[in-house]
């Protein structure tokens, strides 16, 4: 492997590990899919193309990975949460802030679909031509998917910091 | 400037902070008389902003042992440029190189060391490939290093102090690469020299040591005008002490 790839597939590893933690709300499960997405990079770097940069390419590699889980029902994405390991990850709870726990509640309810679009482009920062390169759909699909999921979370996050707020005022 | 309709996508790049500045100017006018529509992309940046924050914490931990260690049995025990990848990551959450540990206020600096040690740790066991580049080789190693690393680098002489240079290599820094060079003494004890762009002092800060110790691994390490530099060993602090001096010296001559 070149140098120069090892370094940038080095890079790679958080903004993997951020991504799967976020798709899939389990720690564990999330660390396998990034194992499995190095493992297989690594063995194809060789035939990489550079049509892409390293890092939507890595993506691309763990796209599929999960889709063929998802299709091979060894994984669901809409498992329950692994509480333990949330909270063996979660940072220590500050009011003004939301938590890992929150984000995946809210990121739970919307279609896998929708919540990759979300986090490719709000999260991970990648561009609309990439994020369609990586789920392998066109642009326009992109969008709509990024325009479903935006309305459907919007305010949600807000809200649950407010909530956290005033947690005596909250009313069930 | 333009007179092509305001869709649904311009507001998603303008959300994301993808547009160029003309269209950007045009959307902003258009959504300054749209307020329901302000409101939604405005929305639309906060979650974003809220996720990244909240996710944040996700990147910057240390990667868990169990994945960044090969499995015995694993087809890519036999692939070492794999599972020297994963062993920096996972020997850097051993000795608690954490993003946290980076984000207070007098780290970057620390930081920067705490990557030497691991590397040190890391690469001086190797008995078969402990450089990429040998010392045979050291004018193509200086060349290719200095290349990457956008400024001549030079493999201070050491053999007065007792070590031979072994070869050197490039490591993933914080953004851009980094050098390590590796040296030997007779009794076969490694020491290493890490050497970065990406701390560097303001030309008016006179170079001081600083001096970290974690694992058994010692660190000598300071910043000039042009690169940070780290000298880690296992090797007594005293003459340590004396390597770092000699490396100053040769790197980085008194005026």
């Amino acid at each position: 492997m070149r140098v120069d790839d090892q370094v940038q597939l080095l890079a790679c590893i958080p903004h993997l590990r951020r991504y799967a933690r976020a798709l899939l709300a389990d720690a564990h499960l999330a660390d396998d899919l990034v194992q499995d997405t190095l493992e297989r990079a690594c063995w194809k770097l060789s035939f990489w193309q550079r049509r892409s940069g390293l890092r939507a390419w890595t993506f691309s590699i763990m796209h599929n990975l999960f889709v063929d889980r998802l299709r091979s029902d060894r994984l669901r994405a809409e498992r329950p949460l692994d509480e333990a390991a949330l909270d063996m990850l979660a940072a220590p709870a500050q009011h003004d802030r939301l938590e890992l726990r929150d984000v995946d509640r809210v990121l739970q309810r919307l279609p896998v679909e929708q919540r990759s679009v979300l986090l490719l482009v709000a999260v991970e920062e990648l561009s609309y031509e990439d994020v369609a390169r990586i789920l392998e759909i066109p642009v326009g699909t992109v969008m709509s998917r990024l325009s479903r999921a935006r309305e459907a979370m919007r305010g949600r996050l807000g809200s649950t910091i407010e909530a956290r707020r005033e947690p005596l005022q909250r009313v069930k | 400037m333009t007179s092509q309709p305001i869709s649904e996508a311009d507001l998603h790049a303008w959300a994301d902070e993808r547009l160029a500045p003309a269209r950007r100017a045009a959307v902003e006018a258009w959504l300054a008389d749209h307020p329901d529509d302000h409101a939604r992309v405005d929305d639309w940046r906060r979650d974003a902003r809220l996720l990244r924050r909240a996710l944040a914490q996700v990147a910057e931990q240390a990667m868990p042992p169990r994945l960044a260690l090969p499995a015995p049995q694993s087809r890519l025990a036999p692939f070492a440029p794999m599972a020297a990848l994963l062993l920096v990551a996972a020997v850097g959450a051993g000795v608690g190189w954490t993003a946290r540990d980076r984000t207070a206020a007098r780290s970057t600096i620390d930081a920067f060391a705490q990557r030497a040690a691991v590397a040190h740790v890391v690469y001086t066991p190797d008995m078969r490939r402990p450089v990429e580049v040998g010392a045979e080789q050291e004018q193509q190693l200086l060349t290719w290093l200095s290349k990457r690393l956008g400024d001549g680098v030079e493999a201070p002489a050491l053999q007065p102090l007792g070590y031979r240079l072994v070869g050197g290599r490039l490591l993933p820094g914080e953004h851009h690469p980094v050098a390590q060079f590796m040296y030997e003494d007779a009794q076969a004890h490694r020491l290493t020299l890490y050497v970065s762009r990406e701390v560097r002092a303001d030309a008016a800060e006179p170079a001081r040591f600083r001096f970290a110790s974690a694992e058994g691994v010692h660190t000598f390490y300071w910043v000039d005008g042009r690169f940070g530099y780290a000298i880690s060993a296992e090797a007594d602090k005293t003459r340590l002490l004396e390597v770092a001096h000699a490396v100053h010296d040769q790197l980085d001559p008194p005026k």
